[in-house]
């Protein structure tokens, strides 16, 4: 077993490679073998193993690229998550990748499907779009054509026929993957101290850059050193940070609100990960039809989703009430409507049952946190001061 | 709208005014005549659907809009931000919530009434979908039926898409429509209204495609916006509507035969000097200000993207009479800013060269991520495939901190340098501009 120390450096690494050279050494290793892109927040990343591919997380640029070329595709008032994966497509970051998906979630990732289908980045660039009907026959249907769209997209390449079985295996190791997430969540929410946000945000995002194989056994490894006692608790309160689902907090925010007295016992950085809650069935006859169940059955909420049957200002009360949270922290990227948007009526459920909230708003490549940290300290002092 | 006593008006402006003032008076004695209120979006509007029902539709993008030209929108876009909405986002849901909480009056100063039902035709614009879910909290109770209209992203609309869309009808919009009534889906009176709107979608396009001619007899994008396009919304399957466009099109047919140009606001344009084509919303707070830059230097805007953010008709589309339920999907699908981004450089490279554009503009708005994000890649497509000078200006559809008058016009004058020095190359080569 490799030390805690070695896996969270190569977790960093992996994390931040905006080359991808991991995925790429991957796919040079066998002819039929594809690589997928796709961008914030969720695809059912089984089909694409099921084919032989490997599902690449593309977060963006985060604070580690220069964006020059990106920033002449967008307006100023325009989040800068797509700036940067321009930057990256035109920089040949993403040049080995043979197709991209670009999940509903706004309109700027939407049309830069279309950005990509201009300048012909990767052999297919699909908007795989999540229905917003959530009846198993209508909008589950729905949602099972969009895999087969892929899976078309990706047989035209590599000719690899996807089987019941292929699927089903690989829904297997994601629940796998899920479950050992989930199980540090529960760990930290336990024992906040063994595991910095910062940590395990980079063991996820390294996961999504890597085969599932591996990031699974990284993380029996992680779960195993987490068991044990690891650093020291401190007098700080615990919170919720949501609103970050798609651009990616610079780490240098996640770091300034642990800094300041903040455990962060749950937030949506990587919510592509985490977004189906519990196991997908996995002996299904028809396991498109299982990936679609678990979409409508089981999805968290998000921005992104139709919510009036199930509020999702509720939902983030209950969440932070199950995580024994303090308060809660609203931090959205910058022009993001779908977050934004979603804000006041958030913080109202918030107000009505009595959990403290403050708010701030970043972009992927803010280098400065003072004011944040400021905001997050007196945040934590307060409710200290009152609890 | 513009301060109508300055204005310079057409028969057709009088009708239409007297049809909407008609309208948001039904609207305020709604609940008197005992009709059911939806609120909806233009794009992807079911209004046929909504009118079969005897309901009365209304489109906060409308109300959002005369707010903004009533020089309203300021304050209840403040009053939004009051209650925790972000600088960042679409001024049009700060704009509509604004004017909810402050009492919910309308462009004629009569009071809008509550939504009995929230048709959430989610078609082309993700925000849509925040909007109604702010809606919905702030009218608690009222029942909101979503309509998930899927992008276009291959370029094409699918047979499973159009299934989708029919089933969503039958199983989620239409119950709903019927219980809030007490009445029954009645197809025949659906196909009966569709069968206006065919008639007064052929009127508009012939209206539209006369822009074609030099000079063009319309302005297709300022004119288009303020007396052309919105009727079609809140009327398309009326009687009405086809009247209204029967009138307009004889109107422009005279135009025509006396070689006039467009109407604007302070009369004829005596001379066409500069065609254009036009991306992106209009400026609402400053409409007038806006278009007298373009009609005080002779330009005329001869197809717009905008204008087609109702429905997408000069490329065929009519709705079907025969297969209703099918076609109010087609129709969803087909909306401007539902077509991806190759589809939307198609459509105007194809205006910039059918209508014999001499430049391509794009008004950036800062609100709207369904037009803007990608409009940089727009235009230099747009620049290689046409080689028409392309131009570029910012602003914002209701938000009057977005609009700089004194940057808007110094910019939009180096580009009509810019038009006026190629239509003397072009000349001396013998080219026809
Ligand atoms: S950060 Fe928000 S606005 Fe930007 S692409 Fe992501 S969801 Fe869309
Ligand atoms: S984002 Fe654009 S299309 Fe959507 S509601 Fe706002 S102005 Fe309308």
């Amino acid at each position: 077993m490799k030390s805690l120390d070695i896996i969270l450096k190569e977790c960093e690494i992996l994390a931040f490679d905006l080359t991808f050279s991991k995925a790429k050494k991957w796919k040079a290793e066998d002819k039929k073998r594809i690589l997928v892109g796709y961008l914030p927040i969720y695809v059912p990343r089984e089909i694409i193993h099921a084919a032989n591919g490997l599902p690449v997380g593309i977060m963006g640029a985060g604070d580690r690229k220069q964006i020059i070329k990106g920033d002449a595709y967008y307006q100023s008032y325009i989040c800068h998550l797509p700036r940067g994966i321009i930057e990256m497509a035109l920089d040949k970051n993403l040049d080995d990748f043979d197709g991209f998906m670009f999940p509903a979630i706004c309109d700027c990732v939407r049309n830069l499907s279309g950005m990509f289908k201009l300048s012909k980045k990767g052999k297919f660039q699909r908007y795989f779009d999540y229905p917003q009907n959530f009846d198993a026959l209508i909008g589950g249907t729905f949602y099972i054509q969009e895999m087969e769209k892929i899976l078309e997209d990706m047989h035209a390449i590599n000719g690899v026929k996807v089987t019941a079985e292929a699927i089903n295996k690989a829904i297997k190791l994601y629940n796998v993957n899920r479950k050992l997430i989930e199980e540090i969540y529960s760990i930290r929410q336990q024992y906040p101290w063994r595991l910095s946000a910062v940590e395990t945000y980079h063991i996820l995002r390294a996961g999504i850059t890597i085969p599932v194989e591996e990031h699974n056994e990284m993380l029996k490894q992680v779960v195993d050193h987490i068991q044990k006692e690891r650093g020291e608790p401190m007098d700080n309160i615990r919170v919720v940070v949501t609103g970050s689902f798609c651009e990616q907090p610079p780490i240098g925010l996640i770091k300034s609100i642990e800094m300041a007295g903040c455990y962060i016992v749950e937030d949506d950085f990587m919510l592509g990960s985490r977004q189906i809650q519990g196991e997908i069935k996995d002996n299904s006859k028809n396991p498109l039809e299982a990936l679609a169940d678990a979409y409508i059955h089981q999805s968290t909420f998000t921005s992104c989703f139709y919510d009036v049957e199930n509020p999702r200002g509720k939902r983030l009360v209950k969440l932070a009430k199950e995580r024994n949270a303090d308060g809660i922290i609203f931090s959205a990227a910058s022009f993001c409507d779908p977050a934004l948007l979603d804000r006041p009526q958030m913080q109202q459920e918030c107000d009505a049952v009595g959990i403290p909230h403050i708010n701030f708003q970043y972009h992927e490549n803010t280098g400065q946190f003072k004011v944040i940290k400021e905001q997050a300290g007196t945040f934590s002092d307060s409710i200290k001061l009152w609890a | 709208m513009a301060d109508p006593k300055e204005a310079i008006k057409e028969k057709s402006m009088v009708i239409q005014k007297d049809m909407l003032a008609k309208q948001f008076h039904d609207l305020s004695k709604a609940k008197e005549l005992g009709k059911k209120v939806v609120y909806t979006f233009v794009p992807g509007n079911l209004t046929e659907l909504i009118l079969s029902f005897d309901m009365l539709p209304v489109y906060p993008e409308i109300n959002a809009l005369q707010s903004g030209m009533r020089k309203k929108s300021a304050a209840y876009i403040r009053e939004a931000e009051k209650m925790g909405h972000s600088e960042d986002v679409c001024t049009y849901v700060k704009c509509d919530i604004g004017m909810m909480l402050n009492g919910n009056i309308g462009p004629t100063g009569e009071q809008l009434p509550k939504p009995d039902l929230l048709l959430l035709s989610y078609t082309g614009c993700f925000t849509f979908l925040k909007w109604f879910e702010n809606l919905e909290r702030l009218y608690p109770g009222v029942p909101v039926a979503m309509l998930h209209t899927p992008y276009q992203e291959d370029g094409k609309i699918t047979k499973d898409q159009v299934d989708y869309m029919v089933k969503q009808l039958n199983e989620e919009v239409i119950p709903k429509m019927e219980k809030v009534t007490g009445k029954k889906f009645d197809s025949a009176k659906l196909s009966k209204l569709m069968e206006n709107s065919a008639k007064a979608e052929d009127l508009l396009v012939k209206i539209l495609e006369s822009a074609k001619r030099k000079p063009s007899p319309i302005d297709a994008y300022f004119a288009g916006v303020y007396y052309i396009g919105p009727i079609f919304t809140a009327f398309r399957g009326t009687d009405s509507a086809v009247e209204y466009y029967t009138e307009l099109w004889s109107e422009v047919q005279e135009r025509i035969k006396l070689g006039l140009g467009p109407v604007t606001p302070e009369g004829e344009l005596k001379e066409e000097k500069y065609r254009l084509v036009m991306e992106g919303p209009p400026n609402w707070t400053n409409f007038r200000e806006f278009w007298k830059i373009f009609y005080d230097m002779g330009a005329v805007i001869v197809a717009s993207t905008y204008t087609k953010v109702g429905g997408v008709y000069d490329t065929g589309f009519r709705h079907d009479p025969k297969n209703p339920l099918e076609s109010l999907s087609k129709y969803c699908m087909g909306v401007y800013t539902n077509l991806n981004l190759p589809q939307r450089v198609d459509l105007i490279e194809n205006y910039v060269k059918e209508y014999k554009a001499d430049g391509f503009l794009i008004n950036s708005i800062k609100s709207c991520n369904s037009f803007s994000a990608g409009q940089l890649m727009i235009m230099r497509q747009i620049e290689q495939r046409t080689g028409v000078p392309v131009g570029f200006i910012e602003s914002d559809l209701v938000d009057p901190r977005y609009f700089s008058y004194a940057n808007i016009k110094n910019r939009l004058e180096s580009y009509f340098q810019m038009l006026e020095q190629r239509k003397i190359i072009l000349k001396q080569e013998g080219v026809e501009a």
